[in-house]
């Protein structure tokens, strides 16, 4: 059971990782992202890890990826062109990959010690009771110096999306009673005298 | 107990749960109608059966019978699949919703709840969270400017009132000390209901509020606003398609009055009296009760207050609800951390 869940759900991540990578409307890409997710969640529930498989979905699926989803249709982003790659691209990724597998298979064969001592499945930091203990004694200061990573990454984008530069002069050539007249239609609540002395010393500054 | 016997359990009580859910889905939207009928000075749907009580039937055969059309410029895939994914995650979470103590059965207990998990609570708040993607694609899979302007704002509502709603849920989790909705409903047991014996007051009123925002019910509508989205992220939907976005909102709200309920209102906690059948069906009795009271609640708000301009509803949940959340949180773990030395 637990073998048969762990091929199908293994095997739903990685041809959703491929196909994220293959579809070109960066929507679907996002889905496939999800799909990844959901699948990892499900693979983290199988190892008895429920608590971190509820928080992937929580915070992976549910939170960034919406968020992903929402600047993706803020920005009306469109489909992608395809380039024909680059060689640079063939001549170091192709290596780069066999060298990744080369590791990968060296670190999971019985030769390395190492993986000998296998976590048994369901023996991790299973129930939230364990997690917490884990996250609050033994790694508080890695957690909290995290935290105060992120707070610091929050400031920073509230900052850049703040941050204006002076705007340069504006050619105020309203004549003040077409100021008057425009504020009027604006709706500037008042007598029309008083927005039109209003829109006097708006031109005046 | 073999395995047949407890699948053939499971189907018939995930039957059940359909059944009576969907059902009382459509009875809501009728007492919604008449309800704010009544309050409107008006009579509400009277012609169909006594009192309009067969409304809900004459409702649905009519979104089965429309025609189902589908607008030439959508993103096919995605405008099918958003409302069916809508309306698949508003039906899950009732699994993990116990409605009472166990049934005996013959020699076996039979839980009346679908399925009891130790994490119940995260499983719902990650259902909901991932319930944002039907209502973002289907906004943005219609192709259209007032869907993708309701899908947009639904799912910034959405994301900004998930945090003040999962912060109020930890005051009543640090008290039950469990992420199980049958545990934290058994830690309220003989009226210590988290509303008043641990104090969650904020926390409950944080939590209803922020609940109203996550289902878009009046006062926080802005993403199907009528007079000025035509229906929001639904605009282009219509027939079935559309009846399961409507669906899967009632579904939603049941879930939430539900998980109101079971965290602040002490489940079925209630008086029990009289003979053996009337302790087991008492409590589902209490249950269903408090559900109805936060639905009628749901139709009050709505017959009763205007919808919020958007930076009201920002400001409302950033600045208000999720800092109150904060402050409750210190408050309870302080004072429960002082009771236990």
């Amino acid at each position: 059971m637990h073998l048969a869940l762990f091929l199908i759900f293994g095997a739903l991540a990685v041809a959703s990782a491929v196909n994220l990578v293959a579809q070109r409307h960066p929507i679907n890409s996002a889905l496939s992202l999800v799909v990844v997710m959901g699948s990892l969640a499900v693979l983290y529930l199988l190892l008895g890890a429920e608590f971190v498989a509820a928080i992937q979905v929580i915070v992976y699926a549910g939170a960034i990826m919406v968020l992903f989803i929402f600047v993706i249709m803020l920005l009306n982003a469109g489909e992608e062109e395809r380039t024909r790659g680059s060689r640079v691209a063939m001549a170091v990724g192709i290596p780069g990959l066999i060298v990744l597998a080369g590791a990968l298979m060296v670190s999971l064969s019985e030769r390395n010690p190492a993986a000998r001592d296998r976590v048994p499945v369901g023996a991790m930091f299973g129930p939230p009771v364990e997690v917490g203990r884990a996250l609050f004694r033994q790694f508080l200061l890695p957690f909290e110096v995290t935290s105060i990573l992120i707070l610091i990454a929050i400031m920073g984008a509230v900052l850049l999306a703040r941050y204006h530069a002076p705007h340069p002069p504006v050619a105020r050539a309203l004549d003040p009673d077409e100021a008057a007249e425009l504020l009027e239609i604006a709706g500037t609540h008042g007598s029309a005298t008083g927005a039109r002395e209003r829109a006097r010393q708006e031109v005046r500054r | 107990m073999p395995i047949q016997q407890y699948i053939l359990i499971a189907l018939v009580k995930i039957a059940i749960a359909l059944f009576v859910l969907l059902t009382a889905c459509a009875y809501v939207v009728l007492a919604e109608r008449k309800l704010i009928a009544r309050m409107q000075n008006r009579w509400g749907p009277t012609r169909v059966g006594p009192f309009g009580f067969l409304q809900p039937l004459a409702d649905g055969l009519k979104f089965i019978l429309k025609e189902d059309i589908i607008p030439s410029h959508v993103y096919r895939p995605l405008y099918i699949a958003a409302p069916m994914l809508s309306l698949t995650l508003a039906l899950t979470s009732v699994a993990l919703i116990p409605i009472g103590q166990a049934i005996p059965l013959g020699g076996a207990s039979i839980p009346l709840q679908i399925t009891d998990v130790n994490i119940g609570l995260l499983i719902i708040l990650g259902i909901t969270s991932v319930g944002v993607y039907g209502i973002a694609l289907a906004g943005w899979s219609s192709n259209s400017k007032y869907s993708l302007l309701g899908s947009l704002r639904a799912s910034a509502q959405m994301i900004s009132y998930e945090l003040a709603l999962g912060l109020s849920l930890i005051g009543v989790l640090i008290g039950a000390g469990s992420f199980s909705l049958r545990e934290i409903v058994n830690s309220q047991a003989g009226y210590h209901w988290n509303l008043w014996y641990r104090g969650q007051v904020f926390a409950f009123f944080i939590y209803v509020m922020a609940a109203f925002a996550e289902t878009n019910r009046v006062p926080f509508d802005l993403p199907e606003a009528e007079t000025e989205l035509v229906a929001g992220y639904h605009t282009e939907y219509s027939a079935m398609k559309f009846a399961m976005f409507f669906v899967a909102e009632y579904a939603n709200m049941f879930t939430v009055a539900c998980l109101a309920t079971l965290l602040f209102l002490g489940g079925w906690d209630g008086p029990v009296f009289g003979p053996g059948w009337l302790h087991v069906l008492l409590p589902v009795v209490w249950f269903v009760v408090k559900i109805l009271f936060f639905i009628f609640l749901y139709i009050w708000i709505r017959g009763t207050l205007p919808r919020f301009r958007y930076d009201q509803l920002m400001a409302f949940g950033w600045k208000f609800l999720l800092p109150l959340a904060l402050a409750n949180i210190v408050v309870t773990s302080l004072v429960i951390g002082l009771q236990g030395r």
